[in-house]
């Protein structure tokens, strides 16, 4: 939170990003190798601070803004979509970033990680997914497993969790890639993948919560490299996407398809050659 | 004054748009009032107009001509009619019975457009010739207003309505003799006037405060604000989105208002309560945004063609913990023009919600205005900080006298984190109990300033009367027409009407408050929102008028009201 003084323009370091505010996170959390990757992959794309804006939502995840040096605005439980939209949309050279948990974008913002994939708008939503609530203590999440007993479910959670990459390519995401927060490089790689797409690139990070539930151990051994193949066939996608129990990393969609900020352009020019706008031309249409 | 009603899919909407249209190129003041069903087929539509040489202030009590084309807007509408009035009606549909103190004009519209038109669908256009003829405005008018309807799209349609027009009139001139009261006296000429609707003057007005984004969620009566928008704002080079609810749409507007952009959403009472953890954030980060809530009869789905004014308190109180924002309530079409440029100020200004409370009559109803004259509003731009110094960093929420802090956007060089946690200066969350009441003693110290700043209040009527109406919003016309028919029977009154209604004008209104003996509070609400903001603001108590039919107050009932409490 330092600005940016005006010198000769100089090669962007990690220091460039160095918030003021320590992290929140308990040791060992997930969540501390997904800034410093974050960090690492803007640091590669040199995108100055000031032209980066991370969106938020509620949770322990979606406190990342706090703890880097760019533009952030933390805004309300589960809406973190719309909001980032309408920033992208307003001032379209920014490179926007949205960050929050599977709680957060799977739940209460469900629908909008469904319009927010089918819009197909440029900017990259990273989902720090951990399986849990844990901010609120130990709840089960949307993708917590079937039958996994929590504070709130005492007997077993009665809800089948969803596959979040799945849903995003089956919704209309046009980047798609699943990540575990343990393998940095990977994780820093696929960021600076994501940054480069032009269109909505989702990155499921496998990110688990220390305290409430201790996944470490489990997806080391879990998770698995995607098959190799075309990264342009949606139903191939879904299928990687869901194999090996949604446990598989790397990206599965990669495609080029017109951008929702694209789109916005292309009506701005169909609705110019009626004219330019003028008060005093809208005045005549009220006579 | 014309009523017309009839069945939804009569075309009783086109007749009066069009009949209204005419008559204010002809010269006359008009105000409509339009009450319909929520479905899209069947039902009673009736759509009524008030005509006049000066501005009209209202949809005014009774009708000078009915048009009924069936039975049941016959039956439903035609009993009020005065002696002096007129029933034209369908008399291939019914005979009148019961009851009619007013004159019949029986025509057969259906067999005049089937037969001499050859289509039953005309009927509405033969009816508006037979209108043309018995209120004595000029037939060409019409006419031109059909060819800019129909000419270029379809030659056939424009020739049979052309047509139907020709056969209305020439019917009513047969057999209706004389134009009523002699006809209108008109100048031929809409002269510098505007005619257009409540909606359409909001979306005028934020596109000359420099609003340009809008998301918003279709929804009865405010669609017409997202339909305008989507079809003027890419032409202005701005956005327009339809999102998936309301809530991503005021989300959508709050990260576009984070970005810089002047952004607003339009939409009615549930989406508002929908909106309200936003304006929450909104409060709280000092994000600039305008909420217009076009109000309908509620709670719930309740009414949602019909007129009322139940979102007050969701205006002014909705949201958890403290959050101040700036509520505007237009009375008339005009005010729907200014105060929305002054809205997209104020926002930018004090950085807060802002929101603007219209109602389905406002909204809706179309008058003629005197033309615009965007000079006469200040719209203020964000205050942006100043260069710092090398190493200095950058308090995004300075704690200042005004409670106004400089703000930069994305882009620029004063980087800074917002959010809904509570912060210190530099946007950092923070905890500390003192750290909290002194933000929010900042946050709400920009609502002082603004009512220090900001004055858009208008007293009517009579200065020394002790019985006073303070009211707000679109009662404001018949407020005004019954204090002057007061005034004509020597009772004094007078009233009140601030558009800014947080922050209200404290001084003046106490002031006012002070000279009265008795106070009145009108309002479209059946708790008495606004009374009861009144009495505990400034522990007065108020005597309430209070109405929740979806339409209206009319002069005469506002006009009783005086007299009752003036003799009491």
């Amino acid at each position: 939170m330092t600005a940016q003084v005006l010198e000769a323009p100089h090669a962007l370091s990690a220091e460039d990003y160095r918030s003021e505010v320590k992290p929140i996170w308990c040791p060992g959390c997930g969540d501390f190798t997904v800034l410093a990757s974050l960090v690492k992959a803007l640091v590669s794309k040199q995108i100055p601070p000031k032209d980066t804006a991370i969106i938020s939502g509620i949770g322990c995840s979606s406190r990342l803004p706090d703890f880097i040096s760019t533009y952030s605005l933390h805004v309300v439980h589960g809406r973190v979509l719309p909001t980032a939209l309408g920033l992208k949309l307003a001032n379209p050279k920014l490179t926007v970033i949205a960050a929050s948990g599977d709680g957060d974008g799977l739940a209460i913002g469900g629908n909008h990680f469904i319009h927010g994939a089918r819009r197909n708008p440029t900017m990259m939503y990273i989902m720090m997914d951990n399986n849990i609530y844990g901010m609120t203590k130990g709840q089960p999440s949307p993708t917590t497993a079937v039958h996994l007993e929590t504070k709130a479910s005492p007997y077993g959670t009665p809800d089948v969790p969803v596959n979040p990459a799945a849903l995003a390519i089956l919704a209309g995401a046009t980047f798609v890639a699943r990540t575990f927060s343990a393998k940095t490089a990977e994780m820093t790689e696929l960021f600076v993948k994501a940054l480069e797409h032009p269109g909505f690139a989702f990155i499921q990070v496998l990110s688990p919560c220390v305290t409430f539930h201790n996944t470490f151990d489990f997806y080391r051994k879990a998770t698995a490299p995607g098959a190799e193949g075309p990264k342009d066939d949606r139903l191939r996608a879904i299928q990687e996407a869901l194999a090996n129990n949604g446990n598989n990393l790397g990206v599965f969609l990669d495609v080029r398809e017109e951008s929702f900020d694209e789109r916005m352009e292309s009506i701005r020019e169909l609705a110019l050659r009626k004219g330019p706008a003028s008060f005093e031309a809208l005045l005549k249409e009220f006579r | 004054m014309l009523g017309i009603g009839g069945e939804a899919g009569d075309g009783i909407i086109t007749l009066g748009e069009l009949f209204t249209r005419g008559a204010a190129r002809d010269g006359l003041h008009v105000y409509t009032f339009r009450t319909y069903p929520a479905e899209v087929r069947g039902g009673l539509t009736y759509f009524q107009v008030r005509m006049g040489r000066s501005p009209i202030l209202n949809q005014g009590d009774l009708c000078n001509i009915l048009v009924a084309f069936s039975q049941e807007a016959y039956e439903y509408y035609g009993p009020a009619l005065p002696d002096n009035a007129k029933l034209l009606y369908d008399s291939d549909e019914y005979t009148p019975e019961g009851e009619l103190r007013a004159g019949k004009l029986p025509m057969p519209l259906t067999s005049i457009s089937r037969t001499q038109v050859g289509s039953p669908r005309s009927k509405n256009i033969v009816a508006l010739g037979a209108m043309a003829q018995l209120f004595g405005l000029p037939i060409d008018s019409y006419e031109a207003l059909l060819k800019e309807r129909f000419g270029g799209k379809s030659e056939a349609a424009l020739k049979s309505n052309l047509l139907a027009l020709e056969m209305g009139f020439a019917h009513a001139k047969e057999h209706f003799k004389e134009p009523i009261e002699g006809g209108l006296p008109t100048t031929g000429s809409l002269g510098d006037r505007l005619i257009l609707s409540g909606n359409e003057a909001l979306v005028m007005g934020a596109l000359q405060a420099g609003c340009r984004f809008f998301a918003g969620y279709p929804i009865t009566p405010a669609s017409d604000i997202l339909e305008r928008m989507a079809a003027l704002l890419p032409r202005w080079s701005g956005t327009a989105v339809q999102m998936e609810d309301e809530i991503s749409a005021v989300g959508a507007v709050v990260g576009a208002a984070f970005g810089g952009t002047k952004a607003m959403t339009a939409t009615s009472g549930p989406g508002f309560s929908l909106m309200t953890e936003f304006l929450g954030l909104a409060s709280m980060a000092e994000i600039p945004i305008v909420i217009a809530d076009i109000q309908r009869a509620g709670p719930s789905t309740g009414m949602p063609t019909k007129t009322e004014q139940g979102d007050l308190y969701q205006a002014m109180l909705s949201s958890h913990g403290d959050a101040p924002r700036i509520v505007i309530a237009p009375s008339t079409v005009e005010d729907c023009f200014y105060e929305t440029m002054r809205a997209f100020g104020m926002a930018e200004r004090y950085q807060m919600p802002v929101i603007i409370l219209s109602d389905q009559s406002l909204g809706h109803r179309v008058e003629t205005v005197p033309t615009f004259d965007p000079s006469r509003v200040l719209v203020w731009d964000r205050v942006k900080p100043e260069g710092l110094e090398a190493g200095q960093r950058y308090a995004r929420f300075r704690v200042t006298p005004s409670g106004i802090s400089p703000s930069s956007v994305p882009g620029e060089p004063h980087i800074f984190s917002a959010g809904g946690l509570e912060h210190n200066e530099y946007g950092e969350p923070n905890y500390e109990p003192e750290n909290h009441q002194i933000m929010s003693a900042k946050r709400h110290r920009k609502i002082e300033t603004a009512m220090q700043e900001n004055r858009s209040f208008r007293l009517h009527g009579d200065r020394t009367a002790k019985v006073g109406i303070v009211g707000w919003g679109s009662t404001e016309g018949a407020v005004r027409e019954a204090i002057a028919r007061a005034a004509a029977k020597g009772l004094k009154a007078s009233a009140f009407y601030s558009q800014i209604l947080n922050p209200l004008p404290e001084s003046e209104l106490r002031s006012y408050l002070d000279g009265l003996e008795r106070i009145i509070v009108p309002e479209m609400n059946y708790a008495g929102q606004f009374a009861s903001i009144l009495r505990s603001r400034f522990g007065r108590e108020v005597i309430r008028l209070n109405k929740v039919t979806g339409i209206p107050f009319t002069p005469a009932e506002v006009f009783s009201k005086i007299g009752e409490v003036c003799r009491g």
